[in-house]
């Protein structure tokens, strides 16, 4: 997706030959336990999930709430990240925007993956004109450059947080489709596929049930790292204004509102944006550990 | 040689009829009735919307209205901009030189920086050098345009003062723009020349160099590194892309004319043509973009040809 991602690779070309070493089961988790990266990042990353979830709890001030007496105040030990231009926390603001950030990451690559595998899956095992449009779909996704997509969705929609997952998600079909139809197509000749066929196992049963499983390695791989970009791609929607709205809080368009006062009151951009890397980051380690861990020969 | 052009030119064709429906479709996508977008935010009187239909041409069946529609954009005509009222060809082609500028120097930023970190990073591996920069380039990947740039502004522009925050002309206004683009391609970069330069410095024919008394230096510039070339030049060409893609976030928060600002303005206003025709555009010029660099590297390495 990607985002790009905006300027992120598309995750497919980062996962590469991910091996299935799920069902090795004890010692995948083990490995897990041992690779530094993806322990840092799982860690990292649960705890800014719990930091959102409990945002109504832990932030000390209201979200929404002005109060013009304390514009761009600077970061204290009242108000930790400072506060912006209508004088509400930051901090509390960055925590709630948490809520939003997350589930777009979250949702959209649900969408990419419920999409895109279906249709990799129909594509690789039946092949011929289903496999052919399905491809020429993807060609097409894949001819407008890195956030176009999104932004010619969001245009036709208008925006919102639904048609941003929306618009985020669909974008993000052309990776899964590929990496779910490679690997079909690797599998579906062996033995255990024929042998399933032979006792007269219907069409998706076997799709489901011999051959998903193969996919699921390189998916969980290229899904977490599809989530970055997910949530690089979300925000920069809202920080053009064309995604979520002020003055629901959001770390893209809490970035956008920072961004005017930058000169004399940073901060009011600077953490919002630092929660966004530390999130992308958080998640990278985490997909490039699980890759390591999933495929240990595909080490970078 | 000329069959596998021929071939690839073939393949691009389906891509471009598919991209022109797609941006076609925009306007018949849009929730409600296609002629309010044309009316603008008026209250819309029946003889009005009948006046406006049959003037735009949408009381034709819809099949007609595209061959009409992409019979025109092929000529070069994209339509008139509904704010401006100026041909959105017109529109795009002005700040297209703006676009191609900002892109082309964050692909050499992203060259330079990507492949110079990378080589040092295989050199020195297993130092601190090569723990710097693969860490460095992990936040690299991390952070979105949007905060780099607003990064190297508050740096460079508002704390050392050294390079103008906002504009377009002359090489002190592309710098900044143009490193924040091209930062996190040359992350990715980085970690690829140094993968494919780690392998590279495994074969035998390097050992083999370095077994006849060749300098280390030497034995990286003239043996591995142009074998170690050949993935990064194919990921510089995915990368332009994500460049492209990127330049909408850019050219916004610089305040650089181009086609991505272009484009977001018009989504902002609701000035459909223009977002077609912005969309139609950059998607066609990505699609043959893809089709010469794909080309180039049919020229560069003779093995692609033959596949």
């Amino acid at each position: 997706m990607s985002a790009p991602a905006l300027a992120t690779v598309r995750p497919a070309l980062r996962v590469d030959a991910a091996a299935n070493a799920m069902r090795r089961g004890p010692r995948t988790w083990q490995r897990f336990l041992r690779s530094r990266s993806a322990l840092i990042g799982g860690g990292v990353l649960l705890l800014i999930v719990l930091l959102a979830l409990f945002a109504p709890v832990i932030s000390p001030y209201d979200p929404i709430k002005t109060n013009q007496r304390l514009s761009l105040g600077q970061p204290s030990l009242d108000h930790l990240m400072g506060t912006d231009r209508f004088g509400r926390d930051i901090f509390s603001r960055v925590l709630w925007a948490g809520q939003t950030s997350l589930p777009i990451g979250l949702v959209s690559v649900a969408i990419g993956v419920l999409f895109g595998v279906s249709l990799g899956l129909l594509a690789g095992y039946y092949g011929g004109w289903l496999d052919a449009v399905c491809m020429r779909l993807v060609d097409l996704l894949l001819a407008f450059p890195g956030i176009l997509l999104a932004l010619a969705i969001i245009a036709i929609l208008g925006g919102s947080l639904t048609n941003l997952m929306i618009a985020v998600g669909i974008s993000s079909i052309p990776d899964y489709v590929r990496i779910t139809r490679g690997t079909v197509l690797s599998v579906k000749q062996r033995e255990f596929v024929l042998a399933a066929r032979v006792i007269g196992a219907s069409g998706p049963s076997i799709m489901l049930r011999h051959i998903l499983p193969n996919v699921l390695a390189p998916l969980i791989v290229l899904a977490t790292l599809g989530m970055a970009s997910a949530i690089i791609t979300g925000s920069a929607l809202s920080f053009l204004g064309l995604g979520i709205k002020p003055p629901t809080p959001e770390w893209g368009n809490m970035l956008a509102e920072g961004r005017e006062f930058l000169q004399h009151a940073s901060w009011v951009a600077f953490f919002p944006g630092a929660a966004i890397m530390l999130t992308v980051l958080s998640i990278n380690l985490l997909g490039d550990g699980l890759r390591d861990v999933l495929d240990p020969r595909m080490r970078l | 040689m000329t069959t596998y052009v021929v071939q690839r030119l073939l393949q691009a064709i389906p891509v471009l009829v598919g991209i022109s429906v797609l941006s076609f479709l925009m306007l018949h996508l849009v929730p409600g009735d296609p002629v309010q977008i044309f009316a603008g935010d008026k209250p819309l009187t029946p003889e009005r919307a009948a006046e406006l239909r049959h003037q735009y041409g949408l009381d034709r069946p819809l099949v007609v209205q595209y061959v009409d529609y992409a019979s025109r954009a092929v000529r070069g005509d994209l339509g008139v901009a509904l704010r401006s009222q100026r041909p959105v060809l017109d529109s795009i082609l002005e700040v297209l030189p703006g676009t191609a500028q900002l892109t082309l120097a964050a692909l050499l930023v992203a060259g330079i920086l990507g492949i110079g970190l990378g080589i040092a990073a295989a050199i020195a591996h297993g130092t601190w050098l090569d723990t710097a920069v693969m860490a460095v380039a992990m936040l690299g990947i991390s952070t979105p345009v949007f905060y780099s740039s607003l990064l190297l502004i508050l740096f460079f522009s508002f704390t050392l003062a050294w390079l103008p925050a906002t504009g377009q002309g002359g090489l002190e206004r592309l710098i900044l723009p143009a490193t924040a683009l091209g930062l996190s391609s040359s992350a990715v970069l980085a970690r690829l020349v140094r993968s494919s330069m780690l392998e590279v410095l495994g074969q035998e024919y390097v050992t083999t160099a370095r077994a006849k008394g060749l300098p280390g230096s030497l034995v990286v510039a003239r043996h591995a590194l142009k074998n170690a070339l050949i993935p990064a030049v194919t990921m510089l060409g995915l990368q332009l892309g994500a460049l492209l893609g990127g330049a909408v976030v850019t050219e916004t928060i610089f305040s650089r004319p181009g086609v991505g600002r272009l484009a977001v303005d018009a989504i902002l206003s609701r000035d459909f043509p223009l977002v077609q025709g912005t969309v139609l555009f950059a998607a066609a010029i990505y699609v043959l973009v893809n089709l010469v660099v794909d080309v180039s590297y049919a020229v560069i390495d003779p093995r692609i040809r033959f596949r």
